[in-house]
């Protein structure tokens, strides 16, 4: 039997991740995304209430100063979220992974003056340097390195909700548990948000599915799936017929943008996730 | 919401603190401020503290009676600049302290998203008032302040308590002591009931 020779491992210094993940939480947390600005600017000519569009038109001002300064868009500039596709011919020689991932983070959040927004659960302790980062690794076929870095706020996190809905309670009910998510948040999330719903596999994996979806450009659509297409679509109508408006001072634009990611499930389940993201909707990639 | 033209200028009421009785008697829901003064930043861990000397009696590091308080904690301060980025926090996480901040003499907030029915009550009980800044506008919104500096509860990093000098920081009366509430009205106003 022919011995395939093995592929040779492509080898990425941790040192150079360390310094991609630096760069690229300060680019996101000062560096508003074009889709995001668009997606503002759209908001912003069909928002119908003046005080609506006054947040609106100094929300995109406030990105222009904020990418022109240097400075952060918002003053919460988030939990260190990171996705990584690690390619399976990929070694990282020079360190573990986490590490050099760890000392990125301390780095961007130091020497970018990002607030350090990390504490002890229960003393409430700031652990000072904004770590440990939340990272969430997939392997993949191939042999290189994707890294997003996503600074997610506080504010939109907690209002952010998983369930475990019944078999029975089908699509309908997920755009429920969607339409009383986002009517709960309120003012609290900081509207224009972005909804991000994860539906089937487990309890976290829906959650994961949910913050997945936020990485989708703001506005596109499901493309694998019509009934989620549909579902984001008619999400969308009846969010912004809520009455919260930019800033939840009433308006008809509480929503950007409505992402819907699904996966099979357990026969005796419907697990589904609302993953709220406020309109400063940050995040940054690079493949090594 | 900061006036750009001199009929925007009408618009605005133009307030100070310490906010007098007068001032927040007059305020109501809806109404867009611009305020300039001196205020405080606090958010959850020093409220805690804060409610924690009050209830063991112990001296609090600032006067409640005439402070205005901001829910908020700043980015750090670049070279050269007076603060880094700042704007508002949720505000009902305070929800569970500011009754008691409120009967000892707190009388102004300055916070985002609805509060309790009890925080609601005790701003209509004492003449408080509740208003909204804009999140997410951080970089904006540092521009009116002209000044800070630390005064308590250091070790709380971000959330030590700051006491900042704004000029002209816009801002909307959310909960006003008549006892209005300007999210509620607003959706209300701008629901569409068929969907």
């Amino acid at each position: 039997m022919d011995k395939k020779k093995p592929k040779r491992l492509r080898r990425i210094a941790a040192g150079r991740i360390t310094k991609t993940v630096r760069n690229l939480f300060i680019a996101a947390n000062t560096t508003l995304c074009d889709d995001v600005c668009d997606a503002l600017r759209r908001a912003l000519a069909q928002e119908a209430s003046p005080i609506g569009r006054e947040v609106l038109a100094k929300i995109l001002q406030n990105a222009d100063i904020a990418r022109d300064n240097a400075l952060p868009i918002c003053q919460d500039t988030g939990l260190a979220v990171l996705f990584l596709e690690v390619g399976q011919d990929v070694r990282i020689v020079g360190g573990p992974l986490q590490d050099a991932i760890a000392e990125g983070v301390r780095q961007a959040y130091a020497e970018g003056f990002l607030r350090k927004s990390v504490c002890d659960p229960f003393t409430r302790a700031n652990t000072k340097d904004n770590t440990p980062a939340v990272i969430h690794c997939d392997i993949v076929p191939g042999d290189h390195l994707r890294i997003i870095a996503m600074p997610k706020g506080g504010g939109s996190e907690n209002m952010s909700q998983a369930r475990m809905l019944t078999p029975a309670a089908g699509l309908d009910g997920v755009k429920q548990f969607v339409l009383e998510t986002v009517e709960k948040a309120g003012a609290n999330a900081c509207p224009p948000i972005i909804v991000g719903v994860g539906i089937g596999g487990s309890l976290e994996e829906a959650c994961l599915l949910a913050k997945k979806a936020l990485l989708r450009p703001v506005g596109a659509k499901n493309e694998d799936d019509d009934r989620l297409a549909k579902m984001e679509e008619d999400l969308f109508r009846k969010i912004n017929a809520l009455g919260i408006g930019p800033a939840g001072l009433g308006g008809r634009m509480t929503t950007l943008g409505v992402s819907a990611v699904m996966k099979p499930c357990h026969i005796a389940s419907l697990p589904v996730a609302v993953n709220i993201q406020c309109h400063v909707a940050r995040h940054r990639e690079e493949t090594l | 919401m900061s006036p750009t033209t001199s009929a925007d200028q009408d618009r605005f009421l133009r307030i100070s603190t310490p906010l007098s009785a007068e001032v927040r008697a007059r305020l109501r829901a809806g109404d867009m401020v611009l305020l300039s003064g001196d205020i405080y930043t606090a958010r959850d861990a020093a409220h805690r503290r804060l409610h924690e000397a009050l209830v063991r009696g112990l001296p609090l590091p600032i006067d409640l009676s005439a402070a205005t308080l901001f829910y908020a904690a700043p980015s750090p301060t670049p070279v050269g600049k007076v603060i880094g980025s700042i704007g508002p926090t949720t505000s009902y996480r305070m929800d569970v302290f500011t009754p008691t901040l409120i009967e000892h003499g707190l009388r102004g907030m300055i916070g985002k998203g609805n509060r309790s029915p009890e925080v609601a009550l005790a701003i209509k009980r004492y003449g408080a008032v509740y208003f909204g800044a804009i999140g997410g506008i951080a970089a904006l919104t540092a521009q009116c302040v002209k000044h800070m500096e630390m005064v308590a509860y250091e070790d709380l990093g971000p959330e030590a308590i700051r006491k900042l000098t704004v000029a002209d920081l816009p801002l909307v009366v959310i909960n006003d002591a008549e006892g209005n509430d300007l999210y509620a009205q607003a959706q209300n106003d701008w629901r569409i009931l068929t969907e």
